[in-house]
């Protein structure tokens, strides 16, 4: 379905995408069916001259059957979609990375551009390495980031489509999620939540790249203080 | 009330000379404020349409003018699509569906007058004409009208710093908050008229399902509406006088909001969908001749929906930043209320079942309301599901969805109701042809118009953008090609309610006169006059069964009123 439109360019999206396929299968079914039986009816109790209707109440247990099967049957589905929306729900949002096989990022949301704190060669925030960017996001393929949401003013969303990640970002609070990517490329970042009369500008990248070309990336831009600070 | 009854009680039908103004503007006579509603939610219906037209226009083609606006600012789009959804929920689903079938129905399918506070149900609508009078000034004023979506989410509707519109937006919010003192009033009639003025024999189960909706919906909006009001209070004064109820910097919580707005804001799903389906449940049995199936589970169906309503409102906030566990509870309460929604579609088609269907202009409306219905229903559920919600939230697959439950609730619903009422409110008939012509006008364009913003959605398409030029991956022509189709159906249904229109207001006045009961339909307004009276009956009506005893095997005719004795 969605890989149909766009890439899926995260661990995760294969996950989502595959949710997506169960629900739409599940509803699509369910759907034919009543619009297949519905317009039967339609067309099959057409008024005909000298044909009175049927009078049926349904309070009889024998009519409520069907009613009360259907009924049972949609519940079935519904624990099979809730299943399968809790075990991709866990694992996106509930489940972080441990500190030693990822690496933070800093996302900043204002009115109207995307702040990007990199960790800088060392891997950590808030050393005097750290690389700052605005609207370009660059991270390393098949590697794991915990992201550190935040904004200056109003509510953003922080929203990568190919990654199928979406997070709000909330003044005051600092929000943590994760995320790798599977594949290389440049794809949108985008605010998804109404942030004043920019929100329509406000857009960056993300540029994924591969190990070699990421570490390149990080040694030409260090902040020239890196040696100074870390001599003493 | 208690002069009406003494009228009714001694026998006169309350019809005595009245000024234009006593009669029409000033009147205290349901099915007068009833129109007043419809006519004004009618009137609002064209701005919000025509707010559509602007800001899908700049979205086909973004960056030129449109003709009869001019260049849309991303100032200008923000506000019109934010009024334009303010605007059809609050100020045209909301008094068409609830206030203008409720006040016209109520009384005449229940069998009595006149609701039971007529006073107050004046005052409804004056407070309501209010709100729509400022809700209009707030488009003018200086910095413009309020832009930060239906939601007003803040901090961005709480500061006047970010939201650049300082009084747009507290106009805004009294509008909204005025609109629901008047529905509050309108709805403690409802309720309270429904219990304690039923014609004489007629017992709950008699009700028709229409009036027990409306009743239900008016129950849920009075049950939901306070904390939002409460929250409505909490933001004006964040906007005016400086306190911090959502301001972090302030020890507040913008979160708070999401929560008050969408309390409310989930049963109102429900406020709006029950009368529509109650309208639909009706014609249906009508046109084809059959009694509704399963009276009872229908009704209980209704309740179940009302309360599991209540449960469900945190699936808009599934990735806002609350505590990711507590999705898992709203998934499942969302996930569950599909199925009494579910049932209500089973019942409906199996109304169907063995029946002598006539396809009418307000059957026609009645089908495509499930039809399209169901579409709303079905994607609703990716919606709900909360590890599917994390790509699709905020999107345009988003707003496909919402459109394909609120077109045909305020739309398909409300033309079911006026196309099939038009004879008891007016006294004269609508055109079937042209009925005909505008239902399939209208229908064809309104799919053709959300297909595409459904496909677009999938292709990761977020919503509020005035021009997708910005984002690289949203600006393929492909992409574009959808939006373009989807402005092109928007203006063929826009052209197609001229039809309407035309239709409406020549048969208004030269419309074949319509008898009494036109459809040999069982409820009692259709044995009042058409129109009815100040009074509405000379002498009140009795019930004798319930509403939907259609092609009774012991009768020789097809159709048996609730007020037949035999």
């Amino acid at each position: 379905m969605l890989e149909h439109y766009l890439p899926a360019a995260s661990t995760y999206a294969s996950d989502i995408d595959g949710l997506v396929n169960l629900i739409f299968w599940i509803v699509g079914v369910w759907f034919v069916l009543c619009q297949v039986v519905f317009f039967y009816f339609i067309i099959k109790f057409r008024r005909k001259p000298g044909v009175k209707a049927q009078y049926i109440t349904g309070e009889e247990k024998e009519q409520k059957r069907w009613i009360s099967i259907p009924h049972a049957l949609v519940l079935i589905c519904d624990v099979f979609i809730v299943y399968g929306a809790v075990t991709v729900w866990v694992d996106i949002k509930q489940t972080l990375p441990e500190p030693e096989e990822s690496t933070p990022v800093r996302v900043i949301g204002q009115q109207w551009a995307w702040t990007f704190v990199h960790a800088g060669p060392d891997g950590l925030l808030d050393t005097p390495d750290d690389i700052e960017t605005v609207d370009e996001l660059r991270i390393q393929v098949n590697h794991k980031y915990r992201y550190q949401l935040e904004s200056e003013d109003v509510l953003h969303n922080f929203s990568i489509p190919v990654f199928r990640l979406k997070q709000d970002a909330i003044p005051g609070r600092v929000i943590e999620g994760w995320f790798e990517a599977t594949q290389t490329g440049t794809f949108d970042v985008q605010c998804a939540e109404i942030c004043g009369i920019g929100h329509g500008i406000m857009a960056a990248r993300i540029v994924i790249e591969p190990a070699a070309d990421h570490a390149a990336w990080m040694s030409e831009n260090a902040p020239r203080t890196v040696l100074a600070a870390t001599t003493p | 009330m208690a002069e009406h009854a003494g009228e009714a009680a001694h026998g006169h039908d309350g019809h005595h000379e009245m000024s234009f103004w006593s009669k029409y503007v000033f009147s205290t006579d349901h099915k007068i404020i009833g129109m007043q509603y419809m006519f004004t939610g009618m009137a609002m219906a064209l701005i919000g349409g025509f707010m559509a037209y602007v800001f899908r226009m700049q979205l086909a083609f973004p960056g030129e003018a449109v003709p009869g606006f001019g260049g849309v600012s991303p100032a200008d789009y923000n506000s019109l699509i934010t009024n334009h959804g303010t605007i059809m929920i609050f100020w045209v689903a909301m008094p068409v569906l609830i206030a203008g079938f409720g006040n016209f129905l109520i009384p005449l399918m229940i069998g009595c007058d006149d609701m039971v506070f007529p006073k107050i149900n004046r005052l409804s609508y004056q407070i309501f004409l209010l709100s729509a009078i400022v809700l209009i000034v707030s488009f003018f004023v200086q910095g413009g009208g309020f832009g930060g979506a239906w939601t007003a989410y803040p901090p961005l509707s709480a500061k006047a710093e970010y939201s650049l519109t300082p009084l747009g937006s507290t106009l805004w919010l009294v509008a909204v908050a005025l609109e629901f003192v008047a529905f509050l009033l309108g709805g403690i009639n409802f309720v309270t008229t429904t219990m304690n003025s039923r014609a004489p024999g007629m017992k709950m189960y008699d009700i028709p399902m229409v009036i027990w909706m409306i009743v239900v919906a008016s129950i849920l909006f009075m049950a939901s509406v306070g904390p939002l009001i409460a929250g409505a209070v909490m933001l004006f004064m964040d906007q005016n006088v400086g306190t911090g109820f959502f301001d972090p910097g302030k020890g507040g919580d913008p979160i708070l909001w999401q929560h008050l707005f969408w309390f409310f804001g989930h049963p109102e799903v429900y406020v709006v969908l029950l009368p529509a389906m109650g309208i639909v449940a009706d014609i249906m049995t009508v046109f084809s001749r059959k009694k509704l199936f399963a009276y009872r589970t229908v009704l209980y169906t209704v309740f179940g929906t009302g309360v599991l309503s209540f449960t469900v409102w945190a699936h808009h906030q599934f990735i806002a930043g609350v505590d990711p566990r507590m999705a898992h509870i709203f998934t499942i309460t969302t996930l569950l209320i599909s199925v009494p929604i579910a049932e209500m579609c089973f019942v409906y088609i199996a109304t169907l079942y063995g029946g002598s269907i006539q396809l009418s202009t307000p059957m026609l409306w009645a089908l495509a309301f499930l039809a399209e219905f169901l579409i709303g229903g079905v994607t609703g559920i990716f919606l709900g599901a909360s590890g599917a919600d994390v790509y699709f939230h905020d999107t345009y697959f988003v707003l496909a969805h919402f459109h394909y439950t609120f077109f045909p609730i305020a739309i398909i619903g409300v033309f079911a109701g006026i196309t099939y009422w038009f004879p008891k409110m007016f006294g004269r008939h609508l055109s079937e042809f042209w009925g005909k012509v505008h239902f399939w006008g209208t229908i064809v364009a309104f799919n053709c118009i959300f297909i595409p913003l459904f496909m677009l959605g999938a292709a990761g398409q977020h919503r509020r953008i005035y021009n997708y030029n910005h984002f690289p991956d949203l600006a393929t022509p492909e992409l574009q090609r959808l939006r373009v189709i989807a402005t092109s159906a928007l203006l063929v249904m826009l052209a197609f309610q001229a039809v309407f229109l035309i239709n409406f207001f020549y048969s208004l006045f030269k419309g074949k006169k319509a008898e009494k009961n036109p459809y040999n339909a069982n409820t009692l307004e259709w044995t009042a006059a058409s129109p009815p009276p100040h009074g509405n009956w000379a002498e009140l009506p009795r019930v004798y069964r319930g509403p939907y005893e259609y092609s009774h095997p012991d009768r020789d005719t097809d159709y048996w009123p609730q007020n037949e004795p035999n």
